[in-house]
């Protein structure tokens, strides 16, 4: 990945026309010829040979900082304070507190069971996306017909709404549901959505199904790199299209899995729309909760900002440390 | 030649029942909309077009303004659009044709935004931006965190690279300035991808649920997705056919994002979503 970065990089700074110092005038714009002489020189090489980039980018450069950078340090400084929300411009005292937020965190049996909610939704939805992926997306780059037929109905749940989806999930899971018709005898009790042992698998392949076009996509692109001399070479050697598929294909889009991986990873850790919707707010009596979900009730519905955002950092924490095995497990047999 | 062709018909066979997996929800979300009675037996999935009124349609739009709610969800993803076209295309231009000090930073910057959880911003931005600023129930306080889409970003940087370099220096002798040259050389060039990133930008916050949801507590201020939601939580239990009054809510809010989608669906390339998130 982040190869593919440096070389975007490069492209630019190899392909540029323009010496790093003072731009010659001609290919410098008229705004920067005013100034003329030996001054603009020296700003040039401070600001570079054009000055203005920094002038079109600064409207962005701005947003980032307001809606990101500033709200990541500030989420830390509040989880070591005694935080709690004021009125607007009520001056009032946060005394800061130590890691009190983080023992109140870890003292608690709800967010301890979040954490493994996501651990069993990220067994299950996890491997159940790379698998399906890269065998829909394989056999989608084998056939001539109908092509887009199949993309766009793999896409279709990615572009809908959670809400809108998950509504439909309601009806086909509940008591007297479609699905519960189907199975007659052999339907679970109590039903999928209010069953403790049931209820985070259903969510898991519900995120499973809803993502799962994107990532069919990411692996569509990736076979495209794949060397098809690969594959005639295993053929002569009497190996078949399975043979193939496990020496050639997966091998081929290691890569690409790893960042199916990840991204499923992420995705999965921000859980919230599903159980808070599909299972009323991560029941049956919390076997459900996500983390976010602890968030949301811990800091907005019950005003504890700083426990909410000590969980906050202890999420990402977890999520950079999975990350890393990941990349280590799935990325490292490469070489 | 027996086996190539028994080896197709597995093919069409695997992705037709992916293909019945993914698309069957969606039949059946439109065909629960549409009956007064639902009937969760298999042989309500294939109901007497006789039967099928718009009854549910009227049911929810009672409870929850539908219309109101999809004018709320124009305006946030118009508004995400609009700041991500005028911000995001300047800034996509300077990092790929403009030479300026900070430019590596903020590429690397657009690239790691991409990557932050939103569950460690949530609390911290509706801290600052309901309490601090005051801005729940405003749509500059919706529209607020996603007003420049990063990937958007990114697109934009891509296409102009691809663009030729003495195209720009062509322009620049004759001497058009940078903001000319941006308006009428590089974007009437980039025109068409420049809509594939919209239209990836306007699905986003369309489908958004979890940031108007904190930040909208009045009903006539929120997004469809937002009110359907409510309705499912708190109302649905109240009417006289819930499944079928969430099923119509659940259409009206599908209809726009799915349209446009399969109207641009072949701009929607594996390429260009590969390079929004790769990095």
């Amino acid at each position: 990945m982040s190869a593919d970065v440096a070389g975007a990089v490069g492209r630019t700074g190899d392909s540029s026309d323009r010496p790093a110092g003072g731009g010659p005038p001609q290919t410098a714009s008229p705004r920067e010829r005013e100034p003329g002489g030996t001054p603009r020189r020296g700003l040039t090489r401070i600001l570079g040979a054009q000055p203005h980039g920094l002038l079109f980018s600064a409207p962005y450069i701005v947003f980032v900082i307001l809606v990101f950078a500033w709200p990541i340090v500030f989420a830390v400084w509040m989880s070591f304070q005694d935080y709690f929300f004021a009125a607007p411009g009520a001056d009032v005292d946060r005394p800061f507190v130590g890691f009190d937020n983080y023992i109140t965190v870890i003292n608690d049996p709800r967010v301890w069971q979040s954490f493994r909610n996501v651990g069993v939704f990220l067994i299950i939805n996890v491997p159940l996306t790379v698998v399906l992926s890269i065998i829909l997306a394989t056999a989608l780059d084998r056939i001539v017909h109908a092509r887009t037929f199949f993309r766009v109905s793999y896409y279709l749940p990615y572009v809908t709404a959670s809400v809108a989806v998950v509504a439909v999930w309601l009806f086909l899971f509940s008591q007297n549901g479609l699905v519960n018709q189907i199975l007659g005898p052999l339907a679970p009790s109590p039903s999928w959505l209010i069953n403790s042992a049931l209820a985070m698998p259903t969510i898991a392949l519900f995120v499973t199904w809803k993502g799962l076009g994107f990532y069919i996509l990411l692996y569509l692109a990736a076979l495209q790199n794949v060397p098809r001399e690969l594959y005639e070479s295993v053929s002569m050697d009497g190996g078949g299209r399975i043979r193939q598929f496990f020496t050639v294909t997966v091998p081929g889009v290691r890569p690409a899995t790893l960042l199916v991986v990840l991204l499923s990873t992420i995705t999965g850790a921000n859980l919230f729309t599903e159980p808070y919707l599909l299972t009323g707010g991560g029941g049956p009596n919390g076997a459900s909760a996500s983390p976010v979900l602890l968030i949301y009730q811990r800091g907005i519905e019950q005003g504890n900002p700083d426990v909410a955002a000590a969980i906050g950092v202890i999420l990402i924490i977890f999520v950079l440390i999975i990350a890393a095995l990941q990349r280590r497990f799935v990325g490292g047999e490469e070489s | 030649m027996r086996r190539i062709l028994g080896s197709k018909i597995t093919l069409y066979i695997v992705l037709s029942l992916g293909a019945l997996a993914f698309l069957f929800p969606f039949y059946y979300m439109v065909i629960g909309s549409l009956q007064t009675n639902v009937d969760p037996t298999p042989a309500g999935a294939f109901p007497n077009p006789e039967n099928l009124t718009f009854a549910n349609y009227v049911a929810i739009n009672e409870r929850i303004n539908l219309l109101q709610g999809l004018a709320n969800s124009g305006i946030f993803a118009g508004g995400v659009v609009l700041g991500t076209i005028v911000f995001g295309v300047l800034a996509g231009y300077a990092l790929a044709v403009l030479h300026w000090r900070g430019r590596g930073a903020t590429f690397a910057l657009a690239l790691l935004v991409q990557v932050v959880p939103f569950q460690l911003l949530m609390i911290p931005l509706y801290v600052m931006i309901a309490r601090d600023y005051g801005l729940s129930d405003t749509y500059i306080g919706m529209i607020l965190p996603f007003f420049i889409n990063s990937t958007a970003v990114v697109l934009f940087r891509q296409y102009f690279l691809q663009l030729p370099k003495d195209l720009f220096s062509a322009a620049r002798i004759d001497g058009a300035g940078e903001f000319r040259i941006l308006w009428s050389v590089a974007l009437p060039l980039v025109r068409p991808a420049l809509l594939t990133a919209v239209l990836l930008t306007f699905i986003g916050p369309w489908n958004e649920f979890l940031w108007p949801f904190l930040i909208t507590k009045e009903a006539s201020m929120q997004p469809l997705a937002v009110s359907l939601a409510n309705f499912i939580t708190n109302i649905a239990a109240s009417t006289a056919n819930p499944f079928g009054a969430m099923m119509a809510g659940a259409v009206v809010l599908a209809i726009p994002a799915v349209t446009l989608f399969i109207i641009f669906q072949r701009y929607f390339t594996s390429n260009d979503l590969g390079s929004g998130v790769k990095g």
